[in-house]
């Protein structure tokens, strides 16, 4: 349990995906300007990741890595360089069959995460934590939390950006700065103060 | 024959400087970002980055008159993770100890939106040849600045550039100290925003 807490203020703060990381850096730029949409798509990418991660852990546990198609009759088998592909493969399918159900059953939902399913595809933040959840030998449980709280991280992130960003509005930013020059220094006194908390011990 | 020379000249030359793929389209900072602080890795990270640019681009130019309208995303892609898996195993065998240190990014190189943004906007559309170079064009482009940041975060960082002390020993006695600052992930952030800057302000004259 303490070994859980601590994987989820570690991927929430200190080792912010986002920020610490630089994973999902583009959309992050890209939606960032406006309050709602940047809400909407951290949602919709706390929910992606809290899905894909736990799957493409049963993927390659059962089906992957060195030795893991024992239960095939294959105990020599190791189909661990074919990860990356089979990885963004899981989570195409996953994000279209998303889009699909949720359409069905929650149209208020779909209008407020529709329009982001398709672009979290190629984000970098939801295949990053796959192959994190691999590098760091989480089983199960921990990489249900690990996904979870990635994307509750990249949420706070960008919505924080967004709030940033509108304040922004009303300031005098020299020319040739303005825009993404801008944005990427606010986005580093962002992770200066998400570093602070790497003091929390548990 | 002029005008194709020209012509094969700017596909080459504008990403480079003008239109360079990080800083004028910002696509693919993630990397740029995150495998800067050793000027080596960062010279990795961009020859394979530019490799996989440069054949997922000439390959889809090759079958853009193939390739169906509606599941143009699911081939690009493969053939992107395919490149990806050869280079990835490549350095596995000759430079594991950089490929340890690249971690998950070059498995990453997959989603770094310049492959798919050059695919989708400029191989499904243009020859071959001028498609290859496209890509090795904007592959340069991207390794200018990944190797500009990784100059500036190792040589104020850790006072080194390849591993080897640059910043005599001299400066350190009387009173000069790294900037501990640019090797950690904020550094990074504010280096590219400056170089930006630099960019802009220089271009605009």
């Amino acid at each position: 349990m303490e070994n859980l807490v601590s994987i989820f203020i570690n991927s929430v703060f200190v080792g912010n995906i986002l920020l610490a990381y630089f994973l999902g850096m583009c959309s992050f730029l890209a939606i960032s300007s406006n309050m709602e949409p940047a809400v909407g798509l951290g949602f919709a990418v706390t929910f992606v990741l809290a899905i894909t991660t736990p799957i493409n852990w049963l993927v390659y546990h059962y089906l992957l890595a060195p030795g893991a198609l024992a239960w095939a009759g294959l105990p020599l088998a190791d189909l661990s360089f074919l990860k990356f592909i089979i990885f963004i493969a899981v989570i195409a399918a996953i994000v279209q069959a998303l889009e699909m159900i949720i359409d069905r059953y929650s149209p208020p939902l779909y209008m407020a995460l529709g329009v982001f399913l398709p672009l979290i595809a190629v984000n970098c933040a939801i295949l990053g934590a796959s192959l994190f959840m691999v590098e760091r030998d989480y089983n199960f449980v921990e990489s249900v939390v690990f996904g979870a709280s990635s994307g509750i991280g990249w949420m706070l992130a960008i919505v924080t950006m967004a709030g940033i960003r509108q304040k922004l509005r009303y300031a005098n930013v020299p020319a040739g700065l303005e825009g993404f020059g801008i944005s990427m220094i606010i986005a580093g006194l962002m992770a200066m103060a998400f570093m602070l908390f790497s003091g929390i011990t548990l | 024959m002029k005008i194709t020379r020209n012509k094969a000249f700017k596909v080459f030359f504008t990403p480079i400087w003008e239109s360079n793929p990080v800083s004028g389209q910002i696509l693919g900072i993630c990397s740029a970002l995150a495998v800067t602080v050793q000027l080596k890795t960062a010279i990795v990270m961009s020859l394979a980055l530019t490799f996989v640019l440069a054949f997922s681009n000439l390959s889809i130019s090759l079958m853009r008159n193939l390739i169906p309208r509606n599941i143009r995303i699911i081939v690009e892609l493969t053939v992107i993770a395919t490149l990806v898996i050869f280079t990835d195993q490549v350095l596995k065998a000759f430079l594991y100890d950089i490929s340890k240190q690249l971690s998950i990014f070059v498995g990453l190189i997959i989603t770094n939106c310049i492959i798919m943004g050059r695919a989708e906007t400029y191989a499904l559309g243009n020859p071959p040849f001028l498609s290859l170079l496209d890509g090795i064009g904007n592959g340069l482009g991207y390794s200018q600045i990944l190797i500009t940041v990784a100059i500036m975060r190792e040589l104020l960082g850790a006072g080194k550039l390849f591993g080897f002390q640059v910043i005599p020993d001299a400066f350190y006695a009387i009173g000069y100290k790294n900037m501990g600052f640019m090797v950690l992930a904020p550094g990074a952030f504010i280096a590219i925003g400056l170089i930006v800057w630099l960019q802009k302000t220089v271009s605009k004259e």
